[in-house]
């Protein structure tokens, strides 16, 4: 009895420390972001003097004008449109290829998966010029449809790679059924390997969104009108004309992040599923 | 009947190999043109006239002192984030891997750095590591540590510390959840049988955790130097490379020699040298832990 008790004090102490210790990283992480909307919320004088994280008298109103004068509603909207069309891009282009490359045969096949396997091995930087070039030359700089190209190209071997390797885990027998039953090939992909491949989808899904949503640096070579950019090209322009409008620069980064940790707090599972996954293969 | 199912087939891949020729193979081919060439990115580009040999190389290697800066603190940030963030990381997820109350908030909570976007990030750093008006510097004066505080970007001492540290904010998380799951995959019956054995906590992590960790750590410390060694947006947005070249890195040298000289060739040439050092990089330390495993 008495060595439980001995026990179990050393064991709350420990737990204790611990946890003050994860405590204090928690509180790290979570800091600046509380910085962020508090200071979204105070005015042009008081972000230099009032230190306080949540303002007594918070001003809503912040967020309004960087939507509408600091442009952020563009941007938002923007945003929102290449991460949809990008990410569904990616889905039904890499579904496609891993499918084949899973389930259909025809020469060369192994070369052509090899080739986006090395691709994702090749450290590339700065592969930016070439393709700055390319979209000169293709007269796609300025474009949507540019930008959407690129980004698909950028998430499509992890996802080809990802999905490839769940097809081949998946049983034969439904699709045996559904050929049987007359089903084409498209059919058999469309109505049995995708339902079936929601879970793998669910990772593509959710890591392109961030990816394409973070994007900054293909964003900054590509669009030269403010009416096309994301947020976080807006966000650098803003910064590099407003200079000191703190409060707002801040609205609009809340604004850009907001998104982000929603999907991130809904989805964590998933993510953490996929960054596993993910670095296994890389 | 069978050449129409072989096309069928084909089609299947078609838009996928259409798309990664075009913005993967294609740009890929062209960095190794360009880099033979000066050109300033708006002339009409003909290879014949602009090809110059190996000349850009040459002064990459021989004259370009601030690339060979630039490089030195990426190394710089790397090597902390090597051991300073993943130590921080391990810690962490030896912390986590007890059964200790709330282990899942505090996974979620450490991964949130990670899913922000550099620019974000580096913003908010940048307004409270501010000089004048930064909650950084108040902190400290409030603590009475004012001897220390100073304009934490601009002051070419503290410069690239400081933006080294927040890409260790910005990157312990991930490590935090690779070293989780490599913990977790550990049978528990070894540590129950060491325990049987008599072995204290420092023994069962010296003789159970760290021979077994030994392929996660080869894989975070890979993964942290080719992820570090590119960063760049996050210094785009706190520092822009400066003070002077204080916080320049190799991929803001590469954007400086195409947007800001127009020189193209000269930037294709910097991502050959780069991308070679950075595979290579990764080769040795492919190689060393093979080597490690069979000793």
């Amino acid at each position: 009895m008495h060595e439980g008790t001995k026990y179990k004090i050393e064991r709350f102490c420990k737990d204790s420390l611990l946890h003050l210790f994860l405590i204090a990283v928690a509180v790290t992480c979570i800091f600046p972001l509380l910085w962020m909307v508090g200071s979204a919320l105070k005015t042009q004088q008081t972000v230099f003097s009032d230190m306080s994280i949540i303002p007594r008298h918070p001003l809503w109103s912040n967020f309004y004008h960087a939507w509408t004068k600091g442009n952020f509603g563009i941007y938002f909207l923007n945003s929102i449109f290449y991460t949809v069309t990008v990410v569904f891009g990616i889905v039904v282009v890499s579904s496609l290829a891993a499918f084949a490359f899973s389930r259909l045969q025809f020469p060369g096949k192994n070369v052509i998966f090899y080739m986006f396997l090395i691709a994702m091995m090749i450290p590339l930087p700065g592969s930016f010029v070439p393709l700055y070039v390319l979209m000169t030359k293709l007269h796609l700089v300025n474009t949507r449809i540019g930008y959407i190209l690129c980004m698909i190209n950028v998430g499509l071997s992890f996802s080809i790679y990802l999905l490839k390797t769940f097809f081949d885990k998946m049983p034969h027998a439904l699709e045996d059924a559904s050929r049987i039953d007359g089903c084409s090939k498209l059919g058999i992909w469309w109505h049995v390997a995708l339902p079936l491949a929601r879970p793998a989808i669910a990772v593509i899904v959710i890591f392109n969104s961030l990816n394409v949503w973070n994007e900054y640096i293909l964003a900054t070579l590509i669009f030269s009108s403010k009416s096309l950019m994301p947020l976080q090209r807006g966000l650098m322009i803003f910064q590099g004309t407003h200079i000191t409008e703190y409060p707002l620069l801040m609205a609009g980064m809340a604004i850009t992040t907001l998104p982000i940790i929603l999907v991130y707090l809904l989805m964590q599972k998933h993510i953490i599923k996929g960054i596993t996954a993910g670095t296994i293969v890389g | 009947m069978r050449t129409k199912s072989t096309i069928e087939n084909y089609l299947f891949v078609l838009p996928a190999v259409l798309i990664f020729s075009i913005f993967y193979i294609y740009p890929f081919y062209k960095v190794f043109t360009l880099a033979l060439c000066q050109w300033d990115g708006i002339a009409q580009f003909s290879f014949a006239k602009s090809f110059i040999g190996l000349r850009n190389f040459k002064e990459l290697l021989m004259q370009d002192r601030v690339w060979w800066q630039a490089m030195t603190q990426a190394g710089y940030i790397t090597l902390i984030a090597l051991t300073f963030q993943n130590a921080l990381a391990l810690a962490l997820a030896l912390a986590c891997d007890r059964d200790i109350k709330g282990a899942n908030i505090y996974r979620v909570i450490f991964y949130i750095p990670p899913v922000l976007s550099g620019v974000v990030v580096g913003l908010v750093w940048r307004w409270i590591y501010d000089g004048n008006y930064g909650l950084l510097n108040y902190w400290l004066q409030n603590i009475g540590l004012s001897h220390l505080i100073t304009d934490w970007l601009s002051n070419p001492k503290t410069a690239l510390t400081s933006v080294a540290v927040i890409h260790c904010w910005k990157g312990f998380g991930w490590g935090f959840i690779i070293f989780l799951a490599g913990l977790q995959t550990i049978p528990r019956q070894l540590y129950e049988a060491a325990k049987v054995d008599g072995a204290n906590s420092w023994q069962m992590f010296k003789k159970v955790t760290i021979p077994l960790m030994v392929p996660v750590f080869i894989l975070v410390s890979i993964l942290t130097i080719l992820g570090t060694m590119q960063v760049f947006v996050l210094i785009l947005s706190m520092t822009g490379g400066g003070p002077g070249y204080h916080t320049e890195v190799p991929v803001t040298r590469i954007l400086a020699s195409m947007v800001g000289s127009s020189r193209f060739g000269y930037a294709c040439s910097q991502s050959i040298i780069f991308g070679a050092i950075l595979m290579a990089v990764s080769f040795i330390q492919i190689r060393l832990s093979k080597y490690m495993r069979q000793a």
